[in-house]
């Protein structure tokens, strides 16, 4: 068999012959790293309440934390080792996104302040805000015009 | 100078490679391969306030290494072909902008060491008695140019190749006596189509298995006629490529046939993935290495074929495929 | 005020917190290695997929039953923006739609901003 016979038996051969992620293991560290990470900000959440603090504040205060959390462990070249041992794990909780700020901020320091870390803060994280603020936008003008949360649970 | 079939050029004096320097980053220091090279680096700074700039120094400090071991005087040095990786090859302009030297910047992505051999080469025919020729690249800006912040806590599929720290440099030389760059085939660009940015060695792979065949049916030659065949940075999953499609149109090279991106790194000990790749990847391997080898005469005839993805991150984010080349040149004593 | 840890460390809802977050992540895992998504990519999925639900009032069921485990992953940060929106128009209308969300991320933005202005001077990059 010529592999090089045509672009689509390259790209063919090329799947067969590329090794696939660990998927398995990868899901099983994502897992328990995740909900490792989760289960943090729940006690944490729990210590507010029994603070006496308002579901919201609690809230806020658990986001605070995390990332406080992530972006020094980012600081101290720890944060990659975790992402690269659990993937999806550190990425998906607030961690991730933290990560994602204070990453090329340290990262094109080297370009000073305003162009380097102020310019390049936001380009991985820039355009999860974008579309998350958008989505938020057009769930608030639907909500004005059916002005029902659950539209399509009727 | 002769041409040979479509695109092979043979030497009637072949120029001698007269020395050779390398410098290679702290990870490389851990290969396989550590006790050949000239210098290993304990950090990747180097004592410099960014990456960029160490690979400067690195580049500036391979060819002081060179022209001093060589004994030769820089004066005597007719011009410098010299890359990189980064944006306009600032790393080896801002490191050699000291040298004084006549200096041509060449770009050819990972291929640009042995395609700053071969046009040194060819100015051997001519006006230049010396020629001196230098590539680097570093890890740490290359994957801030290429790919996300070292900070970012991502996994890098199985198929990514690691970029060497370090810079490769020679001294190509009218006169000597060897070993010697008897032919050059430089390559055609070749795109099969592959867009993954992940998976360097399926796109480069195809372009050396072009110049590969295009060198032994110019020459005549066999793959038996050489001790190695060697390819810039194909990495395990390009090598594996490589024999596959050279197998099907009739060629075996299984047996003398090696990946400097391979050679570089231990992969099950330092996570390297698919191995080693960049410009100091081939130039390093060489340099170090192969050269040592050559000296001490137990390589006496080998092909060097470097191979290059001619891509940068814009073309990938604009989903464009990525064309691969390859340059090979035939050293022999 | 004494804090009553039997109640911070209930083993009920830190296990519900466990499983929830763990799989929202393993789904986020899957997508990295069967498709060839860059992490902005996947978390740009998460907070619009957690927007949307937010919006659609179902997110929140999610929150109820796992408390941390759905709102510390990037969803429950999507679910936020759409409750904040949501809570806005309640209150000032079509205008609140758009400065709804932008408040209701502004906490964890600017901790996290605040944060890295701190940590720059203490770490070399």
């Amino acid at each position: 068999m010529d592999p090089l016979e045509s672009k689509k038996t390259y790209q063919d051969y090329v799947d067969k012959k590329s090794p696939n992620s660990k998927i398995l293991k990868n899901c099983f560290n994502a897992f328990w790293v995740g909900g490792l990470i989760c289960t943090i900000g729940q006690v944490i959440l729990n210590i507010c309440k029994e603070r006496g603090f308002d579901t919201q504040t609690s809230g806020t205060i658990v986001s605070i934390l995390l990332i406080g959390i992530s972006a020094f462990l980012t600081g101290l070249n720890l944060f990659n080792k975790i992402g690269k041992f659990a993937g999806a794990g550190s990425l998906i909780p607030i961690t991730g996104f933290a990560n994602s700020i204070v990453s090329p901020a340290m990262e094109y320091k080297s370009e000073g302040y305003v162009m380097g870390v102020g310019g390049k803060m936001f380009t991985v994280a820039g355009p999860v805000l974008v579309f998350g603020i958008s989505a938020s936008i057009l769930v608030g003008i639907i909500y004005l015009i059916f002005n029902t949360q659950s539209v399509t649970l009727v | 100078m002769e041409k040979l079939g479509k695109q092979t050029i043979k030497f009637d004096n072949p120029p001698t490679i007269l020395e050779c320097s390398s410098i290679v980053g702290p990870k490389e220091a851990q290969g396989p391969l550590a006790k050949y090279f000239d210098q290993t680096l304990e950090d990747e700074f180097w004592g410099e306030k960014s990456w960029e700039k160490a690979e400067s120094k690195i580049i500036k400090e391979a060819t002081n290494m060179v022209i001093s071991k060589s004994g030769i005087s820089s004066q005597d040095i007719d011009c410098v072909f010299a890359g990189d990786l980064l944006n306009q090859c600032i790393s080896s302009s801002f490191g050699l902008r000291e040298i004084n030297l006549p200096f041509f910047g060449v770009f050819g992505a990972c291929s640009t060491f042995v395609e700053s051999l071969s046009l040194g080469a060819i100015c051997t025919e001519g006006f230049a008695k010396h020629v001196l020729c230098a590539t680097s690249s570093h890890f740490c800006s290359a994957e801030k140019q290429f790919r996300f912040p070292l900070e970012l806590g991502n996994q890098r599929p199985p198929s990514s190749q690691w970029t060497v720290t370090g810079s490769g440099a020679a001294i190509l030389s009218k006169e000597g006596n060897g070993p010697y760059i008897t032919h050059i085939t430089p390559g055609k660009i070749v795109d099969m189509g592959i867009k993954d940015a992940n998976n360097m060695g399926a796109a480069m792979a195809p372009a050396f298995a072009d110049t590969l065949i295009t060198h032994f049916t110019d020459t005549g030659r066999s793959p038996n006629y050489y001790d190695a065949i060697i390819s810039g940075d194909l990495g395990h999953i390009g090598k594996e490529i490589a024999i596959d499609i050279a197998k099907s149109k009739g060629y075996n090279i299984k047996s003398n046939y090696n990946d400097c991106g391979v050679l570089i790194f231990d992969k099950n000990s330092q996570d390297t993935h698919s191995g080693g790749s960049g410009c100091a990847c081939c130039a390093t391997v060489f340099s170090g290495y192969l050269f040592k080898q050559l000296r001490e005469k137990k390589l006496k005839k080998i092909l060097l074929i470097a191979t290059g993805a001619l891509m940068n991150s814009t073309s990938s984010q604009q989903g464009e495929s990525i064309p691969g080349i390859a340059h090979a040149i035939s050293i022999e004593l | 005020m004494d804090i009553n840890w039997a109640n911070v460390f209930e083993i009920s809802s830190l296990l519900k917190c466990f499983i929830v977050g763990g799989l929202i992540c393993v789904i986020g895992q899957i997508l990295i290695d069967k498709t060839k998504l860059t992490p902005a990519r996947i978390l740009v999925i998460f907070v619009t997929t957690g927007a949307i639900l937010g919006g659609l009032g179902i997110y929140q069921y999610l929150v109820d039953f796992a408390g941390a485990g759905a709102t510390v992953p990037l969803t429950g940060f999507g679910n936020n923006l759409a409750k904040g929106a949501i809570e806005a128009v309640k209150e000032s209308g079509l205008v609140g739609a758009f400065t709804g969300g932008v408040k209701a991320a502004a906490g964890r933005n600017c901790g996290c901003r605040f944060l890295w202005l701190h940590r720059s001077t203490y770490f070399k990059a």
